[in-house]
């Protein structure tokens, strides 16, 4: 285990160490200290690394991740997992604003609530929040799935493109093009593998969820297309 | 963007350090708004002491024989107590609107930046940690503080286009976004009877709440009503006597994080701002919702 202390090494040489892990290498596991609300940690990594941060993050942190596990063992301040392209990013407490804004691939897990424009044009990624989410969630969403185990807040996938949207409990109000779905068999099976992946199996049951995904109306569809999202 | 901070104290133990943790949370959120600081801090006893800060350009012709000048006029005594390019006088209660109106004639060029029972501003252009030096906020102690860094959007970079501004005794308001009908509540508040130093933005928010508690709202009831008048961008923060209060819009882009234990109501733009705070590692942290009122009281 590498223990990074970022009062006293600061920032960019945290982001520049990690960087230089590209490709193989042995010192795989990594424990972030002192973070203190601090922007942008871990943004970046390109490796197979498992990362813990401790402490509650600023902007930014495990933006663009590929390939690493990074988890944080406090809350995450907005953007986080901002565009993340594979790999896990795990938040022990609660998200700010855009979490897994834009992102392509991998997996984000938010283990408290995730605050407004949760998944806002998420492009792949998956996305499975313990608690609630807030306004404008999964805004413009293009593909991908978000699990949502509490409620959700106003205008959810409003202008919704092709991502797959699963919640618990209650939805404030659905945004335009946005509306409720049947859930068939392959997506219980999917969700069930969801939860499982999300750290949540033991919270909740796919049937106790509902489907929502776009009513194809708003932006021009077409089916010929539909294996490319 | 803009950097606001606020510290509400429950636990009268901590009152001593309010203007030094404070002044810390300020410095931290110099990357936010590095143009201009301000500080609000209510400190004052329930004394029937009023206290006005003023603020000039040219302090040392201006404070000279300020209070035996102001004092002469209204026929009472007045102190002074200066710091830096700002002086809070002191006066008794029932003399604070002739002392206001003494002032603007004995020295027109002099800005008043707040009036009141307990409250004191200190606002001037410059990176927050040369502001909080130079008037020696960290030594301040009080039962409530606000503070703000500025990266100016809507007005000048000036020391009245700084925040927190102030429109009515013990009030105050500082302002992370930008408002949009700015202009036309400004002319309606105009007609109502309120009066502008600047053409910024956050000063008609601070205007519009002090009318509305003016005419009889509380503060929850005067933030509850800018929601429906106010349109744009905003996270508020704002100070009373005895009062701290937070407000989002309904968009809530304007980041704002909230903690708070036993000892202390705490806001910052970023959690950053609040990681020293004593007892932070245990404190309840969350994030105010959009388009709802908060507001504490002693």
């Amino acid at each position: 285990m590498q223990t990074f202390d970022l009062a006293t090494r600061g920032l960019r040489e945290l982001n520049q160490t990690l960087h230089a892990l590209r490709g193989t290498t042995n010192e795989t596991a990594w424990e972030i200290v002192n973070a203190k609300g601090s922007h942008a940690i871990a943004v970046g990594v390109d490796a197979p690394l498992d990362i813990t941060v401790r402490g509650s993050t600023g902007y930014y942190c495990a933006g663009m991740n590929k390939q690493a596990t990074i988890r944080i063992d406090g809350n995450a301040g907005p953007g986080v997992a901002e565009n993340m392209m594979s790999g896990r990013v795990i938040i022990e407490g609660d998200a700010s604003q855009y979490a897994g804004a834009t992102g392509r691939g991998g997996l984000l897990v938010i283990k408290g609530n995730a605050s407004s424009r949760c998944g806002i044009s998420m492009k792949g990624i998956d996305i499975v929040v313990h608690g609630s989410i807030g306004h404008m969630s999964a805004y413009m969403a293009q593909s991908g799935n978000m699990v949502v185990l509490g409620d959700a807040g106003d205008a959810l996938g409003d202008s919704l493109y092709e991502a797959r949207l699963f919640v618990r409990g209650s939805v404030k109000s659905l945004g335009a093009d946005c509306i409720e779905k049947e859930m068939r068999p392959a997506h219980l099976a999917m969700l069930a593998e969801l939860l499982e992946r999300g750290e949540a199996g033991h919270k909740a049951k796919p049937e106790e969820f509902r489907r929502y995904g776009s009513a194809r109306k708003l932006y021009t569809f077409n089916v010929d297309n539909a294996a490319a999202y | 963007m803009c950097g606001i901070v606020g510290l509400f104290i429950k636990d009268k133990t901590l009152e001593p350090q309010l203007g030094a943790l404070l002044a810390e949370m300020l410095v931290t959120m110099t990357d936010r708004g590095p143009d201009s600081a301000g500080i609000a801090i209510y400190g004052g006893a329930d004394d029937g002491i009023a206290k006005i800060t003023v603020q000039s350009v040219q302090p040392d012709v201006d404070f000279a024989s300020l209070a035996a000048d102001l004092g002469a006029a209204i026929g009472v005594a007045v102190s002074l107590r200066r710091k830096s390019s700002h002086a809070v006088l002191e006066m008794p209660m029932d003399q604070l609107d002739a002392a206001r109106a003494a002032l603007s004639a004995l020295r027109p060029d002099v800005k008043v930046m707040s009036a009141g029972d307990n409250l004191e501003i200190y606002k001037e252009v410059g990176l927050p940690k040369d502001v909080a030096s130079r008037f020696e906020i960290a030594q301040m102690s009080g039962t409530h503080g606000i503070g703000h860094t500025r990266m100016a959007t809507e007005s000048a970079v000036t020391t009245m286009g700084a925040h927190p501004f102030s429109t009515g005794p013990d009030q105050c308001l500082v302002h992370n976004g930008s408002l949009s009908n700015h202009n036309s509540l400004r002319r309606t508040l105009v007609r109502e009877g309120m009066t502008f130093e600047t053409q910024n933005d956050s000063e008609v928010a601070a205007a519009y709440l002090t009318q509305k508690m003016k005419e009889g709202a509380n503060l929850g009831e005067a933030m509850e009503a800018s929601l429906s008048d106010l349109d744009g961008f905003f996270t508020f923060v704002v100070g009373t006597k005895d009062g701290f209060g937070v407000v989002r819009d309904p968009i809530a882009c304007k980041p704002a994080v909230m903690a708070e234990t036993d000892q202390y109501v705490a806001f910052g733009s970023e959690y950053r701002a609040m990681v020293n705070l004593p007892g932070i590692e245990t404190a309840r942290v969350w994030e105010p919702e959009p388009a709802t009122v908060y507001f504490w009281n002693h």
